[in-house]
């Protein structure tokens, strides 16, 4: 898949730097710092528990870093909620319009009449949210996040709860948008979906970031008899003690 | 905080069957509560066996006649009587259910009286018999009857005592009585004294009668004048006790308009309380908490909406409550300046704790449960009166009233609706006072909301 990534200029679009959380006496995040560049797709990978969510949800602005910084503002940032963030008792064009005028955006009749062109779904903006299938409850969700224009959109496992052919219409969406130049991070346990459509992948382990690189790569560090993604990592996850 | 009030009213807008329920379940509690505190309790009824022949229900006290039977009119006065004629028709009434109770008045009740008023030997007996399926409505029967029996008692006492002074009266002036139809005439003691002075002047210095006739008149001075000290005396043991009561609370609060505040608070509270929790547990459970508070909405305007929300619909609700009850119960319309402040600061402070409840439960349907959990026991808590509890206990509850919002903001609205004191300027104070706590603590709920 084309992105922005492989054929622009790059350019860092969000740093992180030293990003630590704990929670107690736990630390759910230990000085993970990386850059990411314009138009780039990456996914974050790691078993559970290791962190990816409370990563997502700092850059987010949902939580606050116990130490670390970020180089945008949470407002600057697009966040799709793993969970369909919307009122099931208002129509799609109505959530849509609300977070729009909560976000103080200019001209918000404008930008539900282009989420709704760009999510096609203009012809169920009437209908309640509750009524969607999963498939266009995410796709709202997503055109939510994507309200403000942001130039990072972060996405929490996108595709956890839909069928194949929703997920392939959601990543067929997700790289249109990267393509035109907007930085796209996700969250999944689906390690197929990172070699498939990111450009990069980020190893996360209880709380350390173990790795950075293109999904070939990883391949390569683990030794290059793997026959699958998944196995490297598997593999990757056993040398490192996991 | 217009765009999450118009979203929310939106979404109440599609929810009929909720805001229905919201509105129509705590009018209906309210009504109750309103219906049983401001109705007297019915009579109950009691199976009435009266054995004494008709006519025979007359004593004879002294010169007079007096008609016990008549007395037991005042009975019905607190009983919805079914007569009949047996005991075991009675004992059949009361088993069956027909009715809760039974008296029955033995035929010799006239002459038991009769034996006790002239002689002091006798106890008077009627037999009682009651349901003992329900402790409540047997304490309530009996409850009923005793006071009136012994209202009864009391007034046949009376009575008794009345002729008994006529009597004595009439030793000590004289008159005229009847005696089995026919009059007599009683000379009285003062006259007898009279004579009996005028004869001892009339009589010679040396009269061997006047010594006789003195001791005659000095055993009619003091029989005059122990029996003129015994007349009042007796009267005044007909009422021995008089009671003078003293308001020491300003103006009394009229029972009617004392239940349409209980009933408007009610469900005030309700509403208020059940709204504030769903809504704010309805951001979780939809995901949209998080969300709103990246930078969108603070938590604290989020909570600040929805205590106005609840409180502004329950307050609405509420005032048309009012409106409606001052049909059927006088409620002072000169306030209603006063009924507005009263049950919007009382929305507040329900608001405030709804969303603590909201912010702690963290859902939907817990939240409401939790809610409505936590309603009727506050309520109850408020309305225990202070001498059905021992002192710890009421001290207890009286603590708990006061940290919740039903007993101040009770307070506010019975002051607005009648004008009665305590003033409505304390109660204000408070329910601000529990609007910050609750809605301090349910800031420290959404801590871990996301």
């Amino acid at each position: 898949m084309p992105s922005a990534a492989s054929t622009g200029e790059p350019a860092a679009s969000l740093g992180v730097h030293s990003l630590t959380k704990r929670f107690g006496t736990r630390t759910a995040l230990n000085a993970v710092s990386f850059e990411l560049l314009a138009g780039e797709l990456v996914g974050i990978i790691g078993p559970n528990g290791a962190g990816k969510t409370t990563l997502l949800s700092i850059l987010a602005g949902v939580l606050e870093p116990s130490t670390g910084e970020l180089t945008r503002s949470p407002r600057e940032i697009g966040w799709v909620p793993q969970q369909p963030a919307l009122y099931s008792k208002l129509s799609v064009a109505e959530n849509l319009r609300l977070f729009a005028r909560l976000e103080q955006l200019s001209d918000p009749e404008r930008a539900v009449t282009e989420m709704l062109a760009q999510t096609d779904l203009r012809d169920r903006a009437d209908e309640e949210v509750g009524r969607l299938s999963g498939g266009n409850q995410q796709r709202v969700n997503i055109a939510i996040g994507l309200l403000c224009e942001p130039g990072v959109l972060l996405l929490d496992e996108p595709s956890a709860s839909l069928d194949p052919r929703q997920r392939e219409r959601l990543w067929e969406f997700i790289g249109a948008l990267a393509g035109r130049g907007t930085t796209v991070v996700f969250s999944t346990h689906n390690v197929a979906e990172v070699e498939r459509y990111a450009d990069r992948v980020l190893v996360l382990v209880d709380g350390v970031l173990l790795f950075t690189g293109t999904p070939a790569e990883l391949g390569r560090t683990v030794g290059g008899d793997r026959r699958d993604f998944e196995a490297a990592f598997v593999h990757f996850l056993h040398e490192r003690g996991h | 905080m217009r765009w999450l009030l118009i979203k929310d009213l939106q979404i109440l807008r599609r929810s009929p069957l909720l805001v229905g329920v919201l509105i129509v379940y705590p009018i209906a509690i309210a009504l109750m509560i309103g219906f049983a505190l401001s109705s007297p309790p019915g009579k109950p009824k009691v199976a009435l066996l009266n054995e004494v022949a008709p006519g025979q229900g007359r004593i004879n006290f002294g010169s007079q006649q007096i008609n016990v039977a008549g007395y037991a009119s005042q009975l019905f006065q607190s009983i919805d009587p079914i007569k009949v004629h047996s005991r075991e028709e009675a004992v059949a009434k009361v088993k069956d259910g027909q009715a809760l109770a039974a008296l029955i008045i033995p035929s010799d009740i006239t002459e038991q009286v009769q034996s006790l008023v002239t002689t002091g030997v006798g106890s008077p007996t009627v037999e009682l018999i009651l349901n003992t399926k329900d402790p409540i409505e047997r304490q309530f029967v009996d409850q009923a009857i005793s006071a009136r029996l012994s209202q009864v008692e009391q007034a046949v006492s009376k009575q008794v005592l009345r002729v008994a002074v006529t009597d004595l009266q009439q030793v000590l002036t004289g008159g005229t009585i009847q005696f089995l139809g026919q009059n007599f005439h009683l000379l009285g003691l003062r006259n007898a004294r009279t004579i009996v002075q005028g004869t001892i002047a009339s009589l010679p210095p040396g009269s061997p009668l006047r010594v006789a006739l003195s001791q005659v008149s000095s055993f009619a001075s003091l029989a005059i004048e122990g029996l003129g000290f015994a007349s009042p005396v007796l009267g005044s043991i007909g009422t021995p006790l008089t009671v003078v009561q003293t308001q020491l609370a300003g103006q009394t609060t009229p029972t009617d308009s004392y239940a349409a505040a209980i009933a408007v608070i009610v469900s005030l509270m309700i509403v208020t309380v059940l709204l504030a929790a769903g809504m704010l547990a309805l951001e979780r459970s939809e995901n949209t908490y998080s969300r709103l508070v990246r930078g969108l909405v603070s938590p604290g305007r989020l909570l600040s909406e929805k205590i106005a929300l609840s409180a502004g619909c329950a307050a609405s609700v509420s005032l048309l409550m009012a409106a409606f009850v001052s049909l059927f119960v006088h409620l002072d319309w000169s306030r209603c300046e006063l009924w507005v402040l009263a049950l919007a600061c009382g929305g507040l402070a329900f608001g405030a704790l709804g969303v603590a409840i909201g912010g702690i439960s963290r859902e939907v349907s817990t939240s409401s449960l939790l809610a409505f959990l936590l309603s009727l026991p506050i309520a109850f808590v408020a309305l225990v009166p202070a001498d059905a509890v021992s002192g710890a206990v009421k001290s207890v509850l009286d603590a708990v009233a006061f940290l919740f919002p039903f007993k101040a903001a009770l307070q506010a609205a019975n002051n607005a609706f009648s004008g009665t004191s305590p003033g409505i300027g304390w109660p204000l104070v408070h329910l601000a006072v529990l609007t910050v706590g609750f809605a301090g603590l349910a800031r420290l709920g959404l801590r871990r909301f996301a």
